[in-house]
């Protein structure tokens, strides 16, 4: 009886310890990136610039001829994609700062650590998740000063989903850049990504009446049914329910996470 | 401390490490000496499990790097050739964010941070973002950051590369005093012999991924065939009287080796402090004389082979040029 209370508390404690030093590696790792984006304002600066331009140069001059066919207001309508948008940009372009610590030796440091190559990964896109996060929450306050009107609610909701959309395509990001040895490389293919990406996610267009193959394109994206989500929780106008939205892009993240952490494992170290 | 069976490494045609064997023994500080390209990195890297070895293997401390490579990891410190902290962090946070992927308790963290900052001298120095530090100083935090998690073997490559004397004077210092102060084995690799000869115990001569010499630096220069003297005579001493003074001085037991060159007459003999007058009894109308100790610098000659070879490693493309310029 006694030993077996001893084999309990040893076992507890190993994975106690253990716990604890897989969230201090992931602490270590989100730490570095945070400080890295806080301390280079200008990535944060160039990042909001192009949401901000796209909300009101497009949002503004398209908006004037009512493109949606509702007479809904076309900047308040294009706001949910725009915060989509910096989303997709800001994180799949993270996948790059991989490559940039690969060629400035910091992976190498950091794959010499005790650390696993999946904790390596999950605390590389907390650092991406972190940075879109940040954009979004100034993106909010642009929101509010268009006069979209917030609650509690749907702040908390529209992080969350912030939060899901990130990670998975951090995780897009990070799956080219654990490949792609160079940065040129790394702009040229993953802009075949990001560009699809926001165009067919309903971003700029409402959905429901698209052509059959635009439309196909459309349900394929993971972003649509974060856009749909955000519409739905900022302005009212989703077109499936916040729990399906949810749904189908935790499905997409799953499947890119691993992919990610697979994509981790088979890196070359050096 | 570490074992190395058979290893081998290709790339392609290229044979980096060629059935290398090796023990380094605990607390031993151990010399890689060996040309530009010559496996010294490759071997670094496998041992600090960067790489697999294409047969082979080795166990560091106790763990067979490919069974348990975290193991392996997790009791060793590497500092690589080229620096690979984050120079946007300060030197604190670039040791810290270390501390923490080592698992460091929180217990006793901030006390070994500020111990191995204390070993480098970088104390004073330490919440200034690495960007503004000086090419000796990231080589030194990168020591610290190397050290903090106690490990039982650290591996030094190039240490001293494109440091200037005094700040390789410096480096050397350290590394003594964390010598004395760590319970540490230490592999470093140089192409420096000077290095090698001051601070290493034992040094072992790589070329063409295979070992060419294993020993202490002062029995690898008993090997060297002795001392070497050069006497240069008047002009009006001709050939012949040379030649028979040669003769005369090959019978004596300390000369190894007496030879008239280009107007040069060389003598390689035991002990040249004590047998110079000797040899000079021997001579008249001397002009010149000079004598050389052997250094590790004539073995590495010998045993390395043509210099022609030297000088193999790639280069790499312009943004890694880039890289390591900036970073310098």
């Amino acid at each position: 009886m006694m030993q077996r209370e001893v084999l309990w508390r040893d076992m507890l404690g190993t994975i106690s310890h253990n716990l604890d030093r897989e969230f201090g590696q992931l602490y270590a790792l989100w730490l570095r990136e945070f400080k890295v984006f806080v301390r280079e304002r200008s990535r944060l600066v160039a990042s909001i610039f192009t949401p901000l331009l796209w909300l009101f140069v497009m949002g503004s001059g398209l908006g004037s001829t009512n493109p949606t066919n509702t007479g809904a207001n076309y900047q308040l309508f294009i706001f949910p994609g725009i915060i989509c948008m910096s989303i997709i940009f800001t994180s799949v372009f993270f996948g790059s700062y991989i490559i940039w610590d690969r060629k400035f030796d910091f992976l190498k440091s950091v794959m010499v650590s005790p650390a696993t190559r999946t904790t390596v990964f999950v605390g590389k896109t907390l650092g991406g998740m972190t940075n879109s996060l940040v954009q979004v929450a100034i993106l909010l306050v642009v929101g509010y000063i268009i006069g979209i009107h917030f609650d509690p609610l749907s702040i908390s909701q529209s992080v969350v989903i912030a939060l899901i959309l990130s990670f998975a395509l951090t995780s897009v990001g990070l799956t080219f850049g654990s490949f792609i040895e160079s940065l040129e490389g790394f702009q040229l293919i993953v802009s075949f990504v990001v560009f699809p990406l926001f165009f067919l996610s309903g971003a700029l267009f409402p959905i429901n009446n698209l052509p059959g193959w635009l439309n196909i394109l459309t349900q394929l994206n993971p972003a649509t049914y974060a856009v749909d989500a955000l519409r739905g929780v900022i302005l009212g106008q989703g077109i499936n329910s916040f729990q399906t939205d949810i749904m189908v892009l935790l499905f997409f993240t799953f499947v890119l996470g691993i992919l990610g952490v697979l994509s981790f494992r088979k890196m070359k170290a050096i | 401390m570490i074992s190395i069976k058979n290893v081998t490494k290709t790339y392609g045609n290229l044979t980096a490490l060629d059935n290398l064997s090796l023990d380094v023994s605990e607390n031993e500080v151990f010399g890689l000496l060996g040309p530009n390209g010559a496996g010294k990195t490759t071997l670094i890297h496998i041992l600090a499990t960067l790489i697999k070895p294409s047969s082979g293997y080795a166990v560091v401390n106790g763990n067979n790097i490919l069974d348990d490579p975290c193991k392996v990891r997790s009791s060793i410190g590497v500092v690589f050739q080229a620096p690979s902290s984050d120079d946007i962090l300060t030197g604190y946070e670039n040791i810290k964010v270390h501390a923490l992927l080592y698992g460091i308790p929180k217990e006793w963290r901030e006390k070994r941070i500020s111990e191995v900052l204390d070993l480098v001298g970088l104390t004073s120095r330490k919440d200034d973002q690495v960007k503004k530090y000086s090419g000796g100083m990231r080589r030194r935090l990168e020591i610290a950051r190397g050290l903090v998690h106690k490990p039982r073997v650290l591996f030094l490559d190039e240490p001293t590369l494109g440091l200037d004397p005094s700040s390789r004077d410096n480096m050397w210092q350290y590394i003594r005093k964390l010598v004395e102060e760590e319970n540490v084995t230490i592999i470093l690799t140089t192409h420096y012999m000077e290095e090698a000869d001051q601070l290493c115990d034992r040094i072992c001569f790589i070329n063409n991924g295979r070992i060419t010499a294993v020993d202490s630096p002062a029995k690898l220069k008993e090997t060297l065939s002795g001392d070497t003297i050069r006497i240069r005579f008047e002009d009006n001493v001709n050939q012949s009287t040379v030649l028979s003074k040669i003769e005369e001085l090959s019978l004596l037991d300390f000369v190894h080796n007496a030879s008239y060159t280009d107007n040069w007459l060389v003598i390689t003999v035991n002990n040249a402090n004590k047998n110079i007058p000797k040899i000079l009894s021997y001579l008249d109308n001397v002009n010149w004389i000079e004598y050389k100790k052997p250094t590790l610098n004539d073995l590495f000659l010998q045993v390395a082979g043509n210099s022609m070879d030297y000088d193999d490693d790639a280069e790499g493309g312009f943004m890694e040029r880039y890289a390591r310029y900036d970073k310098s």
